[in-house]
C-alpha cells in the first residue's frame, strides 16, 4: 500500500474521519458547551444519564480542528458506560493517551474535550441537585 | 485516486526542461563561481547568464542589479534589514502595510526591537493599500517604504507604481515584495520605481534553494550575511549554481508563457469561484473579485460555521491539496496577518481555505474540487454546533449581505 501522509497518527485520523457519537441527544440529561480561548473553537457534549448514575449515551458537536474533532469523538467513547464520578475523573491526558498522542500545539484541543465533559456533568448535577449529594457522599466514602 | 494540487502559492513543480538544465551543474560542472579555473569560470558564466534572464524578465537596467540569495525570505530580510542598516544614519523610520508577508513584517518587528520605528498603513476590506496613506505616513526620518505587489494570502494587486512615484518624490528607498507575483504578473522595476524587489523562483516552476533580490544601482544596502565577497559583497556564501541556473530558465519561460498561462488561469479562477459560490451557502470570497485587481492563481474563501483545518484535512483525504489561514492551522494559533488586516470576522478567518491554481490544472479538476468541497463543507457543518445554532436561529450569519 502506498504510504499515507497525514499530520496526525492513524488513531487520530480515524476518529477525525469516522467520528464516533457525532450529533445531539434528544432530551439529554446534561449538556456542556465550551470555547477555547487559544483559538476560538467550540465543543458541545450531550449526555444521557440513567437513574443509577451511569452515562448511557454521549454525543458531541465540534467547531474546531481535526484534533478537536478526534478529541471529542474519543472523549464521548471514554465516558460512555462510566458513572458520573468516574467520568469526572477523565482528564485531557486520558483523551490524548487513548488517541495515541497529539502534536504539542494541539494539546489544548483535548483540554476542550475534558472541559466539555465536565460542563455537561455540571449541567446534569445542576438539574438534579439530589444526585449532587450522592456524588459528594461517594467521594466522601472513597 | 484523483489528485488535484491547488497550493501553487506554497510551491510549484520544477519544469522538466528546468530540471534538465540543472542536472549538469551537480556532478559535471561543480566549480565554485569564485574560483579562477575552468570549472569556476564556467560556473561564473552560468551565474551571469541567469542574472541576465532575471534582469530581462523584470526590465532591470542591468544584470548586475540581480543578487542571488537562498530563498525569497532571505531576499526580503536582506531588503528590509539591509536598507535599515545602510541608512540608519539618515533616519530610523520604516513604512509598510498591515498585510505584509511574515518575512517582511517580522524583519521590521526585529528592527523595532533595535530602536527603529515603523508605521503600518492599514489595508481596506479587500486588502488594498491606499498610496495616499503611505504619503501621509512619511516623516523626515523615513528611510524605507516596503510593500508587496500581490498579496500572498488573498491575491490583492497593489498600486505599486503609484506608491513608487510617492517614494521617488520623497527620495525614499522603495522595496517591493514580488515573491508571490513574479512569473504571473508583469514586472517592470523601472516603471514601479522600485529600489529593491524580491522574487521566489520555486513559485513559478523553478527550484527551491534560490531567491532573487533586484537592487537598483542607487539603492543603499548593507550585507546581513558576512563572509566572502560573492554577489558584489551584498550576500556572502557559495552560490547554489544548479538552483540559480534552473531559476533563471524558469523565469525566462514564465515570462515567455505568461500571457498564455494567465489567460487560462483567469478562466479556471472564475470557474472555481462560480462553482463554489453556487454550490455552497454561506461562503465568502476574501480579497477582490477575480479580474485585473486579483492575482490570477489565488482564490481565498471562508466558509461560515466550520473551521479550516478540518476542511483542509478532508480535502487532503479527497486528494486535493489546499492551504488555510485558520488559527488552528498555524503553529502560533493566530489567524493569518492578512485576514486580520482586512478586518475579517474571527469566525470567518477560522473557516478560511486558500486555493492557488497552477498552469496544469484542468476544468475537470475544478469540477471535482467544487463537488468534493461542497460535500466536505456539508459534512463539517453537520458536526458543527455553530451551524446548529444558526439553523435554530440563535446566531446570525456574519457574511455581509447574507440573510440573517
Ligand atoms: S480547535 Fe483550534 S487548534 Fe484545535
Amino acid at each position: 500500500m502506498a504510504e499515507e501522509y497525514n499530520p496526525y497518527n492513524p488513531i487520530v485520523m480515524d476518529h477525525f474521519l469516522n467520528p464516533r457519537n457525532m450529533g445531539d441527544l434528544e432530551d439529554a440529561d446534561g449538556i456542556g458547551e465550551v470555547g477555547a480561548a487559544a483559538c476560538g473553537d467550540i465543543m458541545k457534549i450531550s449526555l444521557k444519564i440513567s437513574d443509577d448514575g451511569k452515562i448511557s449515551d454521549a454525543r458531541f458537536k465540534t467547531f474546531g480542528c481535526g484534533s478537536a474533532i478526534a478529541s471529542s469523538s474519543m472523549a464521548t467513547e471514554l465516558v460512555k458506560g462510566k458513572t458520573i464520578e468516574e467520568a469526572l475523573k477523565v482528564t485531557n491526558k486520558n483523551v490524548v493517551d487513548a488517541l495515541g498522542g497529539l502534536p504539542p500545539v494541539k494539546i489544548h484541543c483535548s483540554v476542550l474535550a475534558e472541559e466539555a465533559i465536565k460542563a455537561a456533568l455540571d449541567d446534569y448535577i445542576k438539574r438534579h441537585p439530589e444526585k449532587a449529594a450522592l456524588v459528594a457522599e461517594k467521594k466522601h466514602k472513597a | 485516486m484523483i489528485k488535484v494540487y491547488l497550493d501553487h502559492q506554497s510551491s510549484t513543480p520544477v519544469l522538466p526542461q528546468v530540471y534538465e538544465a540543472m542536472l549538469p551543474w551537480f556532478s559535471e560542472y561543480y566549480g565554485n563561481a569564485s574560483a579562477l579555473h575552468e570549472q569556476g569560470l564556467r560556473a561564473k558564466a552560468a551565474l551571469n547568464q541567469s542574472r541576465k534572464q532575471f534582469s530581462e524578465a523584470i526590465h532591470s537596467p542591468d544584470p548586475e542589479s540581480i543578487l542571488f540569495t537562498s530563498c525569497g525570505t532571505e531576499a526580503n530580510n536582506l531588503a528590509v534589514k539591509g536598507t535599515a542598516y545602510a541608512l540608519q544614519h539618515k533616519g530610523k523610520h520604516i513604512i509598510l502595510s498591515t498585510a505584509e508577508h511574515p518575512s517582511v513584517e517580522n524583519s521590521v518587528a526585529f528592527l523595532e526591537r533595535q530602536g527603529f520605528t515603523a508605521t503600518r498603513v492599514s489595508v481596506d476590506s479587500q486588502g488594498f493599500i491606499n498610496p495616499e496613506d503611505i504619503r501621509a505616513a512619511i516623516t523626515p526620518e523615513t528611510i524605507l517604504i516596503a510593500t508587496h505587489y500581490a498579496n500572498h494570502d488573498i491575491g490583492t494587486i497593489q498600486p505599486v507604481a503609484q506608491i513608487g512615484e510617492i517614494a521617488r518624490e520623497h527620495k525614499i528607498q522603495f522595496f517591493v515584495d514580488a515573491a508571490f507575483s513574479a512569473g504571473w504578473l508583469p514586472i517592470n522595476v523601472q516603471e514601479m520605481n522600485a529600489s529593491l524587489l524580491s522574487l521566489s523562483p520555486h513559485r513559478f516552476y523553478g527550484p527551491k534553494g534560490v531567491g532573487v533580490l533586484y537592487k537598483n544601482r542607487k539603492a543603499r544596502l548593507s550585507s546581513i550575511i558576512h563572509g566572502g565577497i560573492q554577489e558584489n559583497n551584498f550576500r556572502s556564501g557559495t552560490e547554489n549554481i544548479p538552483a540559480i541556473v534552473g531559476g533563471g530558465l524558469a523565469m525566462q519561460i514564465a515570462e515567455n508563457e505568461r500571457e498564455t498561462r494567465v489567460s487560462r488561469l483567469r478562466v479556471l479562477q472564475e470557474k472555481l469561484w462560480k462553482g463554489l459560490s453556487e454550490q455552497i451557502s454561506y461562503i465568502c470570497l476574501n480579497g477582490p473579485l477575480p479580474g485585473e485587481n486579483r492575482h490570477p492563481a489565488n482564490l481565498n474563501v471562508s466558509t461560515e460555521f466550520i473551521e479550516g483545518e478540518g476542511q483542509l484535512l478532508l480535502c487532503n483525504a479527497a486528494g486535493i491539496a489546499v492551504a488555510s489561514g485558520s488559527s488552528c492551522v498555524s503553529k502560533n494559533l493566530k489567524s493569518s496577518l492578512t485576514l486580520t488586516a482586512i478586518g475579517l470576522d474571527i469566525t470567518l478567518a477560522q473557516g478560511n481555505i486558500i486555493f492557488t491554481l497552477g498552469k496544469d490544472n484542468t476544468f475537470e479538476q475544478i469540477d471535482y474540487v467544487v463537488s468534493s468541497f461542497a460535500k466536505i463543507v456539508e459534512r463539517l457543518r453537520q458536526m458543527s454546533p455553530m451551524w446548529d445554532a444558526f439553523q435554530k436561529g440563535n446566531i446570525s450569519s456574519v457574511i455581509p449581505g447574507n440573510p440573517k
